[in-house]
């Protein structure tokens, strides 16, 4: 990274902005969000959409709100200076989706694998 | 003021004269490093919960406990205590006092409706027998969701540290970087909230 592409610090403005621009960009970030959340709770309660699809949207639904939060409120960009910032929050996503689905994985095969709770009684008997 | 100072904050510049990084990314930067470890923490809460969602030992579930409106209210608060955060924020670096001291008031306004929300739907489960003894659910959903909160209540705690110190200190550039860092703990707190109403709440009462 050359000297004409400093690094800026995670929450900052990625360049130098107007007072005026800096609440516009928290503006769009409010009205996504807004909608975004909107839109999920329309869905949890609505009979409008099939059932088993409803977990599927809201989980990109909330993932959606999150990159909207990430971009607009915390500034995150895929600009030279702030590969620091994106290489750590890569790095942070890498290791909750291990947590998330290793955790999931493993304990549906032992729920799988073990015999019914009745039959254990019984053998401890 | 000293030029030093004038220069440190935002909108200084942001390398030394040795070609290092300036102290407010540095800060900015191990700060989200730790917020990232917060987060996997919280990752670690939310597969003990998808793990125990089920285990409900006859007790009730989700669709039985959960309040969708009461729920909704909460989002508001926070999301819009968000927006205030990054209003306070742009104040504090152009060290406007009118915008910096009625954002961060606005800000803990909003963030402590939401505990208070939050308490009254803790302490209403609690009363009714459906604490976290109930069941392994209800001990996962306490642990998540009481964990967020009290994030929340050190949150608040922070806002008016930050509100003090600006007050008796001044932007000064070490005020400024804590501010930062405050804004960065802030937003984080609604990230993870996200995740909490559409994981726990909205899927809870859809299942």
């Amino acid at each position: 990274m050359s000297a004409s592409e400093p690094d800026t610090a995670p929450g900052d403005e990625p360049v130098e902005k107007h007072e005026a621009e800096g609440v516009g960009t928290y503006l769009i970030g409010l009205g996504l969000a807004s909608l975004l959340t909107v839109v999920s709770f329309f869905i949890s309660g609505t009979t409008l959409v099939w059932g088993p699809s409803i977990p599927v949207a809201l989980v990109v639904l909330a993932i959606a709100q999150m990159g909207v939060h990430l971009v607009f409120f915390l500034h995150m960009t895929t600009g030279p200076d702030n590969v620091n910032n994106v290489m750590a929050l890569a790095f942070g996503v890498l290791i909750v989706l291990l947590v998330l689905t290793g955790s999931l994985w493993i304990m549906a095969h032992l729920n799988h694998n073990m015999i019914p709770m009745d039959q254990m009684m019984q053998m401890q008997r | 003021m000293s030029a030093a100072q004038a220069t440190a904050g935002h909108g200084g510049p942001r390398r030394t004269h040795d070609g290092s990084a300036s102290k407010r990314i540095i800060v900015g930067y191990g700060f989200w490093i730790f917020l990232l470890s917060d987060i996997v923490m919280f990752s670690a809460f939310f597969a003990t919960y998808a793990v125990l969602v089920g285990a409900t030992a006859g007790g009730p579930d989700g669709h039985d406990l959960f309040d969708v409106p009461n729920v909704g209210v909460e989002t508001a608060c926070l999301l819009l205590s968000s927006f205030t955060c990054g209003l306070a924020s742009i104040g504090a670096r152009a060290r406007n006092g009118l915008l910096f001291y009625g954002a961060m008031a606005v800000t803990f306004v909003l963030g402590a409706a939401f505990l208070g929300l939050e308490i009254h739907e803790f302490s209403g489960l609690a009363a009714r027998g459906d604490g976290p003894t109930r069941s392994a659910f209800l001990s996962a959903f306490f642990t998540l969701v009481g964990c967020h909160g009290l994030h929340v209540t050190a949150g608040l705690l922070w806002l008016l540290t930050m509100m003090a110190q600006v007050y008796a200190k001044g932007y000064r550039a070490d005020i400024l970087r804590r501010m930062l860092c405050f804004g960065l703990f802030w937003h984080t707190l609604d990230i993870i909230w996200v995740a909490l109403f559409s994981v726990v709440y909205l899927m809870g009462v859809a299942r």
